[in-house]
C-alpha cells in the first residue's frame, strides 16, 4: 500500500464515470409464484455514492441477503431498475451479469471460500483467470501485500487462521481493481480480534477510495461506515449517517 | 478464461483428486485395451484360418458324386458314385471348357503300407497326373504318376515326406499295399503340417491302379479335384464343369443334379464368416465394458460437480459464465477418457506382445481397432462429461455457494 503503483485506486486508473456506484430504484424480487410466493424485496431504492463505506444491517429474513445479491449482480430484480456504475444491469444476462461482477465487483463472503487446494496468491488470483491479465502473480502479490500477508502467499487456506483467511479474501475481491466491494457478513465467523483486523482493513480500503457495502448484523462494523441503513421486512426503515 | 487456463484449471482439479482420476481412468484403459486385444486375436485367427484354406489353393473346385435319387428321396451327396472316368475325360476337353487347367479324379482309402523295415497306415488315394497341380504340390525326388502310368495299371506309388521317412523307404524301394507290390517312384516336397491334418502323411497311386486292384468300383470316381486356370476365372470354370456334367448325366433340371461342385472360396468365406462372428462377439463384449467405463466417468463427473457445487458457485461470483464451466467440466472428463485411451492403447499393445509370447495365441494389430478404441473412448467421455458440465454451467452462483 506504500507503493504508489500497487493498486490504482478507484476512479483514478480509468475514466470511472463520478455518479454513484450503486443506483437501484424500486427493487423487487419475488420467490416462487402464486400462493407460495415470497416476497423478499418490497421496492428498495438506494444510492450508494463513490468511495462510500456503507452497512446494510438487519435481522435474518429482512432481504439482506437478496439485496446483496442483486446489488452483486449474482441475481436480477423482478421489477425495478438497477445502475450499476451507470450501467443498467437490471436485465442483462447471465454471461452479461458474469462480466460485471468479473470486472467491477468483489465479493467477500462468511464462509471465505477459499479454494483449499490453491495457495493464497493461487487462490487471490482466480477472478484475473477469468479475465486473461498477464501479471497474474504480481497483481496478487500486490493485493496479497495490501492485506498485510506478503509473508503467506504460498499457504494453503488450512495452514492459515480464519482472520488470515477471510484476508486473503478481501485480497481476491481487491485483485480485480473493481468498483464496488461487497462483502457478505464478512466477520460472521471470526472472533473479536480477527474481526477488528478484518473490519481494520476494510476501513483502510476506504480510507484509499474504495466503495464498499457489508451485510451484516455485527454492531462492531456500524462505526466503521459512514452510513448505515437498515431494512426489514423486504424494505429499508432508516438511515443513520454517521 | 482462455482455453489454455480452463485445460490447466482442468488439470489441476484432476490432480487435485489424483485417486479418483486414476480409477475413472482405469475403467476407460481397460475398455480399450479389451477392444484391441480382442479384435488383435479376431484378426489373427481369421487370418490364419484364411492362410491355412488359401494354401490349398483358391482356383480348387472340388466336385463329390450324389445325391441319388431311389423313390424321390435324396440319399445326400456321396451316396452313390455317380462319377465316372468319362465325367473326366469330359471335363478336360479344351474346347468346352477353356478355364479348367487341371482335372484329378480321385478315389481313396485307408491302407496298410508294409516296408521292409516297418509298416504305416495312411490315406492312399488312386489320381492321374492332375494331382499334383489341382492339390498345389510338388515332387521332391524322383517322379509323379504319369498318364502312362494310369493306362498301364502300373503299381507304382508317391509317398508324403512324413509316410516316406515313417517307413523307411526311398525312390526305388518297394511298399506292400494290401500285399500287393508297389515301387516307389516318387517322394512329394514337404507341404508342412499347415492345413487339416498332416498334409504329408498320404500316398498316391494311378487311379486305374486304386479302382481294379485296390478298392474296387471300376470306371468310377468318388471325386473330381478341378484347378480353374487362375482365381479369377473360378466362376467360369465352375460353370463350365456344371455344364458338362449335366450334359454327359443327361439331367436337364440343375436341381436333381446328381453331383456336388464346392469351391475352395466357398470354404474360405464360411470360416472367414465364422471368425468374423466371434470376433464382433468378442469386440461387442469388450465395447460394452468401453461404455460401462464411459459411463463411470459421467458418475464420477456428477459426483464430482455435486461435491463442488461451492466451488462453482464461487467461480460464478468471481465472473466464471456458463460457457468457461462447461468447459472446464468437458475438459476434465475428455483428459481422463483421453488418458484412458492412450494408457488403453499401450495395454492393449503390451498384450499383443506378451500374449503371443507367453500362451502362443497370435494376436494381430491393426491401426482400426486402436485409432476407432481411442476415438470412441474420447467421444464417450465428452458425450457422458457432456450432462455433468451443464448440470455446473447451469448451477444458480447464489444457492451454490450456499451449499457447503
Amino acid at each position: 500500500m506504500s507503493e504508489p503503483v500497487a493498486m490504482p485506486v478507484a476512479g483514478t486508473a480509468e475514466a470511472a464515470p463520478a455518479g454513484p456506484v450503486v443506483e437501484a430504484h424500486e427493487l423487487t424480487r419475488r420467490y416462487g409464484e402464486g400462493d407460495t410466493a415470497v416476497d423478499a424485496l418490497r421496492g428498495v431504492s438506494l444510492e450508494v455514492a463513490r468511495g462510500q463505506l456503507t452497512a446494510v444491517m438487519g435481522p435474518s429474513g429482512s432481504g439482506k441477503s437478496t439485496l446483496m445479491n442483486i446489488l452483486g449482480c449474482l441475481d436480477v430484480p423482478s421489477s425495478g431498475r438497477y445502475w450499476f456504475a451507470g450501467q443498467d444491469v437490471s436485465r442483462l444476462s447471465e454471461t452479461e451479469l458474469a462480466r460485471v461482477r468479473n470486472r467491477r465487483i468483489g465479493f467477500v463472503f462468511q464462509q471465505f471460500q477459499l479454494l483449499p487446494k490453491l495457495s493464497a496468491w493461487r487462490n487471490v488470483e482466480l477472478p484475473l483467470l477469468y479475465r486473461n491479465v498477464r501479471n497474474r502473480r504480481e497483481l496478487a502479490l500486490q493485493a496479497l501485500e495490501q492485506v498485510g500477508l506478503s509473508n503467506r502467499i504460498d499457504h494453503r487456506p488450512s495452514q492459515l487462521s480464519g482472520g488470515q483467511q477471510q484476508r486473503v479474501a478481501i485480497a481476491r475481491a481487491l485483485v480485480t481493481d473493481p468498483d464496488l466491494i461487497l462483502a457478505d457478513e464478512p466477520t460472521g465467523n471470526l472472533d473479536t480480534a480477527s474481526s477488528r483486523d478484518v473490519l481494520a482493513v476494510l476501513r483502510e480500503l476506504n480510507e484509499q477510495g474504495r466503495t464498499i457495502i457489508v451485510i451484516t448484523h455485527d454492531p462492531e462494523v456500524a462505526p466503521v461506515a459512514a452510513r448505515t441503513v437498515h431494512m426489514r421486512d423486504g424494505q429499508l426503515i432508516d438511515e443513520v449517517a454517521a | 478464461m482462455s482455453l489454455v487456463h480452463t485445460i490447466e484449471t482442468g488439470l489441476r482439479s484432476l490432480l487435485g483428486h489424483r485417486l479418483r482420476s486414476v480409477l475413472t481412468t482405469l475403467g476407460i484403459l481397460f475398455g480399450v485395451a479389451a477392444v484391441i486385444a480382442t479384435v488383435g486375436i479376431g484378426q489373427a485367427s481369421s487370418d490364419s484360418v484364411t492362410a491355412r484354406i488359401t494354401s490349398l489353393g483358391t482356383n480348387l473346385l472340388t466336385i463329390s458324386s450324389g445325391s441319388s435319387v431311389s423313390a424321390g428321396v435324396f440319399g445326400g451327396a456321396g451316396s452313390a458314385n455317380t462319377l465316372t472316368m468319362s465325367d473326366v475325360t469330359g471335363l478336360q476337353d479344351r474346347q468346352s471348357a477353356p478355364d479348367i487347367q487341371a482335372v484329378a479324379p480321385v478315389t481313396q482309402g485307408r491302407a496298410s503300407l508294409v516296408s521292409s523295415s516297418g509298416n504305416w497306415s495312411t490315406t492312399v488315394s488312386g489320381s492321374t497326373a492332375g494331382w499334383l497341380v489341382t492339390n498345389s504340390r510338388t515332387v521332391g525326388t524322383g517322379s509323379f504318376i504319369s498318364a502312362n502310368d494310369a493306362a498301364t495299371r502300373a503299381q507304382v506309388i508317391v509317398l508324403g515326406s512324413t509316410t516316406a521317412s515313417n517307413l523307411g523307404v526311398g525312390v526305388g524301394d518297394l511298399v506292400l499295399v494290401r500285399q500287393i507290390p508297389f515301387e516307389v517312384i516318387g517322394v512329394l516336397a514337404p507341404a508342412g503340417s499347415q492345413g487339416f491334418g498332416n498334409q504329408d502323411d498320404l500316398a498316391v497311386v494311378p487311379i486305374t491302379t486304386a479302382q481294379d486292384e485296390l478298392f474296387g468300383g471300376s470306371g468310377s470316381v468318388q471325386r473330381i479335384l478341378l484347378s480353374a486356370t487362375s482365381p479369377s476365372t473360378i466362376g467360369s470354370a465352375y460353370l463350365e464343369a456344371d455344364q458338362i456334367l449335366l450334359q454327359t448325366h443327361h439331367i436337364t433340371d440343375p436341381s436333381q443334379a446328381d453331383f456336388t461342385i464346392t469351391s475352395q472360396t466357398q470354404v474360405l468365406s464360411t470360416a472367414q464368416a465364422v471368425t468374423q462372428t466371434l470376433t464382433i462377439l468378442l469386440a461387442s463384449v469388450a465395447a460394452i465394458s468401453l461404455l460401462v467405463g464411459g459411463i463411470g466417468v459421467m458418475n464420477i463427473m456428477l459426483v464430482s460437480v455435486t461435491e463442488r457445487t461451492s466451488e462453482i458457485g464461487l467461480r460464478k461470483a468471481l465472473g466464471a459464465t456458463p460457457g468457461d464451466l462447461f468447459r472446464q467440466f468437458v475438459i476434465e472428463a475428455g483428459t481422463l477418457t483421453a488418458l484412458g485411451g492412450l494408457l488403453g492403447v499401450a495395454t492393449g499393445l503390451a498384450v499383443g506382445y506378451i500374449v503371443p509370447r507367453a500362451a502362443n495365441i497370435a494376436v494381430t494389430i491393426t491401426p482400426l481397432p486402436v485409432v476407432t478404441a481411442v476415438g470412441v473412448a474420447v467421444a464417450v467421455g465428452l458425450v457422458f462429461g457432456v450432462y455433468p458440465a451443464l448440470r455446473a454451467a447451469q448451477l444458480a452462483p447464489i444457492e451454490a455457494l450456499r451449499a457447503q
